[in-house]
Order: C-alpha cells, then structure tokens, then sequence
C-alpha cells in the first residue's frame, strides 16, 4: 500500500471532540485507522472491517462521557484553573509550575494545587522536595501531597513502587489516570490548580482540555526558550489552543539570556535569531509576560526541591518571576493586594 | 523492506526532553558521515520535530515513489578524490521527518496514540534508505506510544545485528538524571541495549572571558552511567557557536584563547588545514565546530561497540 500524505492531517477537531464521549471497553487495541471507540463513526469505517471491536464500537452509546459531570463536581471548589503548556520539551514548564505555584502559596491566604500530568516524565515531586511521598487514600477519594499547609500536588511518580521505574504506558492509559487525578483527588476549596503537562500535543493535552472544558478551565500559560528551534515546537502549540478554543493568558520566555559569574558578561545562550518570544507573541497576538534570565541557582533550586523564590528573592531571575506572577493574575482577573514591605 | 540495506540502527532516547536528542543526533549523524558512513536520520517526534530545523532543510519536502518515500538528502556521498580538495571522503546523508510532511511549519499535528503508532510503523516500513551503514533515530521525550511502538516493530523487523542498540543522553541536573533513569529502566524491560550515556550542556563556556560555569551542574551522567552499569560517552559543553551554525548557519569562530577540553579553539581552522574551501555544506562547516573533536571520540567508541555486540 502505497503511503498517503494527506490522510492523516484533516481530524484535529475530530481528536478535540471524541474525547467529551465515552470509550467503550474494547477486546483488542485499536487498528492502525481506527476512527476512535468514541467518535460518530465508530464501528463503521473502513478500518473497522474485521477489527474484533466492530460489534462494541458501534452499538456502545455515542453520548458524552458521563465521568465528565463528576469532575465538573469535584472541581467546583477550585476558583482559578492554569495550564502550562509548551510544544517543547525541557523549557522549564515544570519550573516554572512550580515556581507560580510558590507564588501563589506565599499569599497564606491562598490554597494552591499543582497537577501533574506528565505521565512518563514527572517532575513535579522532585522539584516540590516531595519525591518519597506516597498518595493517601480515604473514603472520599485520593489525599494530594501537601508540600505546605496551603500547597498539594498529585503526580504519578507518587504511585510508583520504586523511584526509576519507567511508566510504559500508551494513551488510553494515560488518559484513564489523567481522569482519575480530577474525578478521584479530592482537591477541596482551593483558589488555583496549575496544570503541568508533558511536550507536545497529544493524548494528555486532548484529555486534559476535554475533561476541563466543562469546568472551565482559565487560560493556558505557554513557555518557551529563546531559540527557533523551541519557538517552532510553540507555534505548533499555540496552534492547538486556538483549535482548541483554549485561552492562551500569554507566553513566557525562559532562559533568555547568562549572565557571567565571572565577568558579568551578559550573553545569549540559547541565541534568539529570530527575534525570540517577544517577536513570536506579537506575530500570533499572545500577550507577551516576560523574559525569565538563565540562572543556575534556578536549577539547583529544583534539585533540592527548594523554592528559589525564598531562597534567592533578591535575584534578577526572581524579579522577572515575580512581574510574570503579576501578569498571569491580571489576565485571569485576580486582584492582588500590594505587599506591606 | 526498508530496513533491508540498513547495518545498524542506533536510537537516541532521554527520558526528559529538551537535553539535546536532536542535537546530539544531528552531530552524531555529521560526524559519522565526516568519518565515510552513509547515514540516515529518522525523527520519530511527531508532536515537535527538529530534525529538519537542524539541518537546515525545513522547506524541503518528501517524494512519494511507488510503495514509499523518498528521504530528503542532505547530501550526496563524496569520494576523495572529489574537487572540494579536503582529500576526505564523506557518506550521503538522509532524513526523514514529519516536519516534510505539514503544509505549515506552524501546524500543530493533534494526534492520540493509535495514529502515531501508525506513522512510526509507516516510518520504518515504507522509507526508501537504500543502502545505509547507520540509521540513527531520534525519539521524543518519555516512555510511550513511540516508542512503544518503535521497540516493538524494530524487534519484529530487524535482526538483533541490525538493532545495535541506544544512545541515552541526558543534561547533568538531578531533575534531568531521574527522568532518563527511567529510560533505561525501559531499555532493560525492552531489552534494548544501552550503547553509552552522553552528558549534554555540560557547562558554559563564556564567549567574553573563556570561564567556564556549570549552567546545569556537571558530572550527573557519569554518575548515573556508574550507577546503571552502562558506559559513559563523554560530556558535551554548551557550544553558542554550534547553536549560531545551526539557526544562522555560520561558520564557528571562536575568540583567542579559548580552550575547550583541552584543546585550543582559536587554532583550529589552520590545524585542520583547510582554512578557505569553496564548500560551505553544513557538514565541512561543522568540521570547525568545538564539539567536533568530542563527537569523533564518541563515534568511535559508539562504532566500536555495535561491532562488538556483547562486549
């Protein structure tokens, strides 16, 4: 069979829907064109012909998935819900959840939850200093890992048996646990949850925005580094919310610019040759929040599972933290009350 | 069968993204093709493909023959004898990649798992390499349907000779090491063997006062390779000017007296003997890279040990 080109570009709306509906339980995986258990026409496409789920797939009830209003019930403590979202992998979208995060915690006011659904590479624990912990369960559902009094976290790695095992999981597995972190975590009255997701644009991405969209989800904060390289990956993502109908709250640059411990010679690392995350919001009419420098303290911060904002508040870095904080809250509408210095 | 022609299929995996697989495969690829070896280049990351950007040939676009594709040529194999007058050979170079595929560079591809497993068959399956020494595939990050479906396929329809084995890179921070630890927990559970352990942006030279700073920590790798039992291949500093090749497509240069592991950078063009050459492919220019001299070392000890599968 010769190859196709074209077929397989044309269903992203197809991937943003089929997910709101329930997937039947299948007796084999899904063939290679597989129009998905869940989409109209399940059952009856050309792929379905002699696939051992033809009979399921097509008399399973074509309705939303029923899980969806669970959630929506669970979540509606939640006042403010963030996604961080880069095309790219290894930008910083885990640092910097963890970081607005610390933000947001610092007001003792605020009840904050971070989310991870970074399923295969989760970082979250670690950088929160919480990798050994392990979920509790109660009667009410699973208990999240409270790092502080006002800051609790779910991440897979709490699940885990052992801290290296891999997670060798395809989508629909992925997904399952996806749901069961936002149908089964008993988050409470919180004022946000920040939602950390891994690269790209798949099964987590369609997920999460399908079991949200009903219980409205705020925005999704977008990272990226100075390069074309990453730039690329983001305008891919960008793409994907606006198809999504995801409201982008802006994007942030990270790791733009080293300044020399030595020499105080400021230089670019990661080289912005095409006029980096300040040309690309313009172009695609993001708001633009800030540029976050490289600093290396950032990254020892994470692996001690520190926050660098307590630890090295007076840094540049934590300024240019602090004005993207800033800005994320003005574009979900909190009103923040000024320090008392 | 695509694979047929194919001697040794290496994967570059991490479990963490952006370390640098696509760089570190972009200067393995143009080392071992320096070094006389025809080299293909398969980027399996469908979500966020570099491949194409590194090579600078993201305009081009894939040729659909009967029952295949055609990959994009980087270029051509060259003899010594060859009117370029650096008197070396060079191996073709090709690659395939999804980014070939998208009408817009900016067009987001929001696919679930059974689509990609599809694509990374169709990948291995229908590409026309020809007659390769080395396929080098590069993976996104995680532990998932690629590479699932990757492993999989490449047990079912390749020989254990052919599927040499994986390059596992990593950049030293702890919270990069406890991701790709979780990768070559998968290479064990695949039975994948772990060629070797590369450490990138291992340190940043400053273009200003030549000080080197640890931007992301240092020694992590070697650790973990320790740690794993697995060999460790070197570490790779942070190169601004490999980073200027590739998006601006300059020629390195670097200040007088920069030293890099060892070596005097500001030399280089003169001890490599060809200062001036009408060639100005991506290959000859890389040649006057910093990293150059490290990715030699490493492809040797990679090239050594898929000859010797059980050393």
């Amino acid at each position: 069979m010769a190859p196709s080109l074209e077929e397989p570009f044309e269903n992203v709306s197809d991937a943003l829907t089929s997910s709101l509906k329930k997937q039947p339980a299948l007796v084999a995986p899904e063939p290679e064109h597989c129009p998905g258990p869940e989409s109209q026409n399940a059952g009856q496409g050309d792929a379905c012909a002699g696939c051992p789920n033809q009979a399921i797939c097509a008399s399973a009830p074509k309705g939303p998935d029923p899980d969806i209003p669970i959630i929506t019930q669970r979540l509606a403590g939640i006042k403010h819900k963030i996604l961080v979202l880069s095309g790219k992998g290894g930008v910083g979208k885990s640092t910097f959840t963890t970081m607005l995060a610390h933000a947001f915690a610092s007001d003792p006011e605020n009840v904050v939850g971070v989310m991870d659904t970074d399923i295969c590479g989760p970082s979250i624990p670690k950088m929160m200093g919480v990798e050994t912990e392990t979920i509790h369960v109660t009667n009410t559902g699973w208990e999240p890992v409270w790092v502080s009094d006002n800051l609790g976290v779910m991440s897979v790695q709490f699940m885990l048996p052992n801290r290296d095992d891999a997670v060798i999981w395809r989508g629909p597995k992925k997904n399952g646990l996806i749901k069961q972190f936002l149908k089964d975590v008993e988050w409470g009255e919180m004022d946000y949850l920040v939602v950390d997701t891994p690269p790209g644009t798949s099964d987590e991405h369609l997920s999460v925005n399908s079991f949200l969209k009903e219980s409205g989800v705020d925005g999704a904060l977008l990272i990226t580094t100075p390069q074309e390289v990453s730039l690329l990956d983001v305008r891919k993502e960008i793409d994907f919310c606006r198809k999504a109908g995801i409201r982008i709250l802006g994007l942030v640059e990270n790791m733009s610019g080293f300044v020399c411990p030595k020499c105080t010679h400021q230089s670019e690392i990661f080289r912005a040759t095409t006029g980096g995350g300040r040309r690309l919001a313009e172009e695609t009419k993001v708001p633009f929040l800030g540029a976050v420098p490289l600093d290396p303290r950032i990254g020892m911060s994470c692996d001690f599972g520190e926050s660098f904002l307590d630890n090295f508040g007076e840094s540049p870095a934590c300024a240019a933290l602090l004005e993207v904080v800033k800005g994320v809250q003005r574009e979900i509408g909190v009103v923040v009350k000024e320090m008392k210095d | 069968m695509s694979l047929h022609d194919i001697k040794r299929i290496l994967l570059v995996l991490s479990g963490k993204g952006g370390v640098g697989k696509s760089s570190i495969t972009t200067q393995l690829a143009l080392t071992l093709s320096l070094q006389g070896h025809r080299v293909g280049v398969l980027d399996v990351d469908l979500t966020g493909p570099s491949i194409p950007r590194f090579f600078g040939i993201e305009n081009a676009k894939i040729r659909q023959a009967p029952g295949g594709w055609i990959p994009v040529t980087v270029h051509e194999n060259q003899d010594a004898s060859s009117a370029d007058g650096s008197g070396k050979s060079r191996g073709a170079l090709y690659c395939m990649s999804l980014g070939f595929l998208l009408a817009d560079r900016g067009d987001a591809v929001v696919w679930r798992g059974p689509k990609k497993t599809a694509m990374v068959r169709q990948f291995l399956t229908d590409v026309f390499w020809g007659d390769l020494d080395y396929l080098l595939i590069d993976t996104p990050p995680g532990t998932s349907d690629e590479h699932i479906s990757l492993v999989e396929t490449l047990l079912k329809s390749a020989t254990p000779e052919q599927l040499a084995g994986a390059v596992v890179v990593t950049t030293p921070q702890a919270i990069s090491i406890s991701d790709v630890k979780k990768e070559i927990n998968f290479c064990a559970k695949t039975g994948v063997r772990v060629l070797g352990v590369i450490e990138n942006m291992a340190g940043f030279v400053c273009p200003n006062c030549s000080e080197c700073t640890n931007v992301f920590s240092k020694g992590g790798g070697e650790v973990m390779a320790t740690e794993f039992n697995v060999p460790f291949l070197g570490s790779v500093p942070i190169d601004p000017m490999f980073i200027r090749l590739i998006e601006e497509g300059q020629t390195p240069v670097y200040p007088e007296g920069t030293i890099i592991q060892g070596q005097n950078m500001d030399s280089n063009p003169a001890a490599n003997g060809h200062l001036s050459t009408a060639d100005d492919s991506l290959a000859q220019k890389y040649t006057k890279c910093s990293l150059f001299p490290i990715f030699t070392q490493m492809t040797g000890q990679l090239v050594s040990a898929t000859l010797n599968p059980h050393t």
